[in-house]
Order: structure tokens, then sequence, then C-alpha cells
């Protein structure tokens, strides 16, 4: 296989994995090609989607943000203890809340220049903290006379569940950021070398600041819509989304080493991911240990074959 | 005065930093908390710390080697589940699986790492999420094994001149691991091969061997870790065993002073690091004070290790 094929392999590998499995499911059961299963397939996603979509900026730079899971806690529970004054304050609290915690990240990784595993593993262990304290280590019910803010979660534009709206929102906004903003083109040049991104005169701080305050914000939205669709801000919620986030996004072909990658990629990697719990469930017989061991080899498989593909398009 | 106590802390910060913490939380302690200073206390919190200072030791191989293991929760699941499948056997082949399984857990990893150049934080994610499940595949689809022996139960419960057996373990694995780095080759070829591998490579380091034994090394110790917390419980319970450890054990690692970039490691350090994050728990568990708080506290101490071992740029 020549270089240039490889890398078209490690683009688009995860989406024709997608295409296959969900040709497969489609033509094995009757019930995955319905409206219904392909909606409640992509809300069921889209809130870890916010947080893969942010983890992606930040792992573009070369960098991780470890911290993903505790700060969806803890917008979750600012969201819930702010539901009685309506939507708009409710998700702009979360949303403010967790963005400040992700800037202070941003500081942490380029004022302290301390490593982005540490600060966010520090700062993965002081949110949850803070969560737990907020609110006295139990959940935090949403108030009921807050229907505004109940549609967040529950509620649908038309056909479209509004989580799932939003995640589509979120995506093409991500996309045009990356794309075709000054920012995004920064985001790539810090993370394929940082040393020269510094010498053409980019403020490589400055960026570093902006993808983790934004890893932080969208974290806070996928908190407020969380807690919106259970109905309780939990402390304890969204344990290890950070893991999942970075396995749909290195499943999608962004590279840990930065620089290479994309949103469309990982957005391809998450519904891969969840394409394929979706059809151990239709398949009805695989016990949820088996599930979690095929997660595991799939995962493992996807990565050895494009670090494959790395080796040979570079 | 200032600027000769931050020369101090410049100096020996790094070295002697989780050292000189602990050692003024357990002062502070001793005068403050009632019962801190006993015996019986002191020997808790021994007994509470072994398995993580055995994966930390473990962990610190691997990080001096330039790389990351967050699979050794799942390891330690998977030994305890093993161990008590093989039972029937008797204690000795019981443990010896154990290990044996664990060993080639972290030989996987280690495999994958050195030989297709995979990251080792996507390698070993994978074994993370894939090991919990084949553990509780192993312990019959996520039964809690219960078991009495008395051969293994002595492993967690038993004591040898007053002393807990697993403490002794534990110590005579950090005294082995603290010589392998400074005196054996393979310590040099580790530190070797983790300040800079091509270096490592051109003067004739097996740079692929030592990787992989690294890895091995890890989940042999990881599988310990297991045994005696399986020995301790009576029982394995798939679900919650070591869950979480790779957090504890990276922590204690980073605190410890050993550098995540690789290439420096100190094994009195990674221990002390553990000591130090123990005392906190207790601390805060004797004086009633809640959870949440202990865990900003850690992540403070995480930066404040880290900060003062940060690289000096000129």
């Amino acid at each position: 296989m020549n270089a240039r094929a490889a890398a078209l392999a490690e683009k688009y590998g995860a989406l024709a994995a997608l295409l296959v499995v969900a040709a497969f499911a489609a033509l094995r059961y009757e019930g995955f090609l319905t409206p219904e299963n392909l909606l409640n397939l992509a809300r069921q996603n889209s809130m870890l989607g916010f947080v893969a979509v942010g983890m992606t900026f930040v792992i573009l730079t070369g960098g991780v943000d470890l911290s993903v899971g505790s700060l969806v806690a803890v917008a979750g529970v600012v969201a819930a203890e702010a539901s009685g004054r309506g939507l708009g304050v409710a998700l702009g609290a979360a949303v403010l809340s967790a963005a400040l915690l992700g800037l202070v990240n941003g500081l942490l990784v380029s004022r302290a220049r301390i490593q982005p595993f540490v600060a966010t593993l520090a700062m993965m262990i002081a949110a949850r903290g803070v969560a737990l304290a907020l609110t006295g280590e139990s959940s935090v019910r949403v108030e009921s006379l807050s229907p505004a803010f109940a549609w967040l979660g529950r509620g649908s534009l038309g056909p479209i569940p509004v989580p799932v709206a939003l995640f589509a929102a979120t995506v093409a906004l991500a996309w045009l950021a990356l794309r075709h903003t000054a920012f995004g083109r920064h985001v790539y040049a810090v993370g394929d070398n940082e040393e020269a991104a510094r010498l053409m005169g980019l403020n490589v701080g400055a960026v570093r600041l902006g993808v983790y305050t934004l890893s932080g914000a969208l974290a806070g939205l996928a908190g407020a819509v969380l807690t919106s669709r259970l109905g309780a801000g939990q402390p304890v919620a969204a344990a290890g989304w950070e893991l999942d986030a970075i396995a749909a996004a290195v499943v999608g072909g962004t590279r840990l080493s930065g620089g290479r990658g994309g949103v469309l990629g990982t957005v391809a990697g998450l519904l891969l991911l969840g394409v394929l719990f979706n059809v151990f469930n239709f398949e009805g017989t695989i016990s949820s240990w088996w599930q979690w061991v095929l997660r595991g080899a799939f995962l493992l498989l996807f990565v050895v074959i494009q670090a494959k593909l790395a080796n040979k398009s570079s | 005065m200032i600027a000769a106590a931050r020369r101090a802390v410049d100096r020996w910060g790094p070295v002697y930093g989780a050292f000189a913490a602990l050692f003024a939380l357990v002062a502070a302690n001793a005068v403050i908390t009632p019962n801190f200073a006993t015996g019986s206390s002191a020997l808790n919190i021994l007994i509470q710390v072994s398995t993580t200072v055995l994966v930390a030791v473990g962990m610190t191989l691997v990080i001096a080697a330039g790389g990351i293991d967050l699979s050794v929760g799942s390891v330690m699941a998977i030994a305890s589940a093993v161990a008590v499948k093989t039972l029937d056997a008797g204690a000795a082949v019981a443990v010896a699986a154990a290990l044996g399984a664990a060993a080639l857990c972290g030989g996987l990893n280690g495999l994958l790492i050195a030989r297709y150049q995979v990251q080792p934080i996507v390698v070993t994610l994978a074994l993370l999420i894939g090991g919990r499940g084949v553990a509780q595949v192993i312990a019959d689809d996520g039964q809690l094994l219960s078991f009495s022996h008395a051969g293994l139960e002595s492993v967690g419960r038993g004591y040898l001149a007053g002393v807990p057996n697993q403490v002794l373990l534990t110590a005579a694995v950090v005294a082995a691991a603290a010589l392998l780095l400074r005196a054996a080759t393979f310590g040099r070829y580790l530190l070797a091969v983790g300040g800079n591998e091509s270096a490592a490579r051109l003067a004739g380091v097996p740079v692929r061997a030592t990787k992989a034994a690294a890895y091995a090394l890890s989940g042999a110790l990881a599988g310990l870790a297991g045994v005696i917390e399986t020995a301790r419980l009576g029982a394995c319970d798939g679900a919650k065993i070591g869950l979480n450890m790779e957090l504890d054990a990276i922590a204690a690692v980073v605190v410890g002073g050993t550098a995540l970039s690789g290439g420096r490691a100190t094994i009195a350090g990674s221990v002390a690091g553990a000591l130090l994050m123990q005392v906190i728990t207790t601390t805060f568990n004797m004086r009633l004070i809640p959870y949440s708080w202990s865990l900003v506290l850690k992540a403070a101490i995480i930066l404040a290790a880290v900060y003062v071992q940060r690289p000096k740029e000129a």
C-alpha cells in the first residue's frame, strides 16, 4: 500500500467500518434502520459526543483532557441547582462553570507548563471533589416547575430530539472553526510542530488556553443536557467519559501526537462505537461482560491497524 | 530569605518534596488527631497502601521507560478471577496462575507498544476497557466468587512477627525494584529508553525488549496486588477490585518525583507519594471531614509536586 492510500485509510477507516457495521445491522435486524432506533442511537451518543468534539480540539494540539467526565458532573450539578431560574440561566451557568475550570486547565498547561496529562488528571480529581462537595455527596433534583429546562434533554424540534439537533449544530460549528478560521489552522499548527508554530509568530499559549476552555465549555453543555435528561444532577455522573471520548477521537483517525485528524472522524468513531453497542443489544445473547471484552478487542484491533497506516503514510 | 527558600525548593523539592510533605502531615496528625500515632493505625495505613504501592512500583518502571499503563486495575481483576478459579489446585498454583495471567496481559501491552508502535495510552486503555470484561467472564459471568482457603487467605490476612504479610511482600518488592532501577543493567536500559529512545537504540540498548519487559513487570505487580486484595476480601469481586487503581498509582508516581516524560525515576519517591495520599485519606476519615475535600487536596498536592519538578527553561 502506498503512502497516499494509507493516509486515506487512516482518515476514512472509521467511516468505512461504520458503514459496514451499519449495513450488516440493517440486513440482520429489522428494527435497526427505523427512525426510532436511529434517533435513539443519536440521542444516546450526543452527550458523549459534545465531550468527544472538545477532546478532538485538545488532542489536535497534542494534548489530552482527562477532566471532562468530572466537568460534566460539575456542570450537571450546577444546572440542577440553577434549573428553577429557567433554561437560559441554568444552561449558561453550567457551560460557564465548566468553561472556567477548562480555562484553569489551559492556564496550568500553557502558563505553569504542566503536562496536559497531569494537569487534567489533577482537575479530574479536584472537580469530582467539587461536584461531591457542592451536593453533599448526593444527587440534586431538577426543579419540577421548569419545563423549559426539561426541554433541553427531553424535547424535540419536529422529529429531531433537541440533544441531537444541538450536537449536529456543534459538529457543524466545530468543523467550520477547524477548517475555515485562523483559530482552527493554529490548532493544527501547534499540534503538528509546536516549535515551528512559535517561530511563525503564533501565540501557542493562547491556542492552548482556547482548546482547553472549549473542551470545558462543551463538557458543560453535555452536563446540562444530561441533567435535563435524567431530571437530576448527579455528582458521580460521567465517570470514565474521558476514556470513551479519547477512544472515539482515536478510532476516528485523530492522532494522539497531534496535528492530524478532525471532528468528522470523531463523529464517525463515536457512532461506530455506539452502533457496535446497538448491535450487541439487538443480538441479545451477548452478556454485558462479553460486550466489554469485544469492545476492548475492537479498540485494540483498530488502533493497531491505524498505527500501521500512520507509519506508512508519514 | 524568600529567594533562598525558593532556591531550596527548586534544588531539593523534586527529590524530597513528597518525603517532606509526608513527614509534615504525619507530624501534624500525631499532634492534632487522636489515636493517629498508634501502632494499629500505622499498620492499618500500611495494609491499605500496600496494593497501591505494588502497582505504583510497576507504574514507575513503565513511566521510567517513557510509557504509561492504564490497564493495571483491570489486570488486578483478571488476576483475582484467575486465582479464585484455579484455587482447587492449591494456593501455590492459584497464585502462580494469577501472576502468570497478569504478566501475560502486561506482556501483550508491551508487545503491541514496542513492536507495532501504538501509543501506550491507547493500548492500555483498550485493556482497561476489555480486561474487566475478561475478568468477569472468567468469574462465571460477573458472579461474586467467595472462597474459604486458609493458604490463599494468609497472603492478605496473615502476620509474620507482628507485621502483616502483604506489607512484608510489598517491602520486598520495593527493595528489589529500587535495586533493579539503580544497580541492574535493565534499570539503566529503562532510563535510557525513557530519556532518549533513538539514542538508546543507537547505543545498542534492546529497546523493544526493555519496553516489553517493563509492561510485563507492571502487569505482574498489578497481578500480585490483585491476589493480595482477593486474599484480604476472601472473594473475587470483579466489578470493584482495582477500580481506578491506575489513577492512584499514576498520582503516587507523579507526586513522588518521577518524570512522566521518562528517563528519571525514583521508587522511594513513588512509595512516599502513595503513603502521602493514603495518609490524607486516613486523616480525612479519622477527622470526619467529607471525602470530597480530600480529593481537592490530593489534586492540589499533585499540581504542587509537578510544579516544583517542571522543566526549567533557560
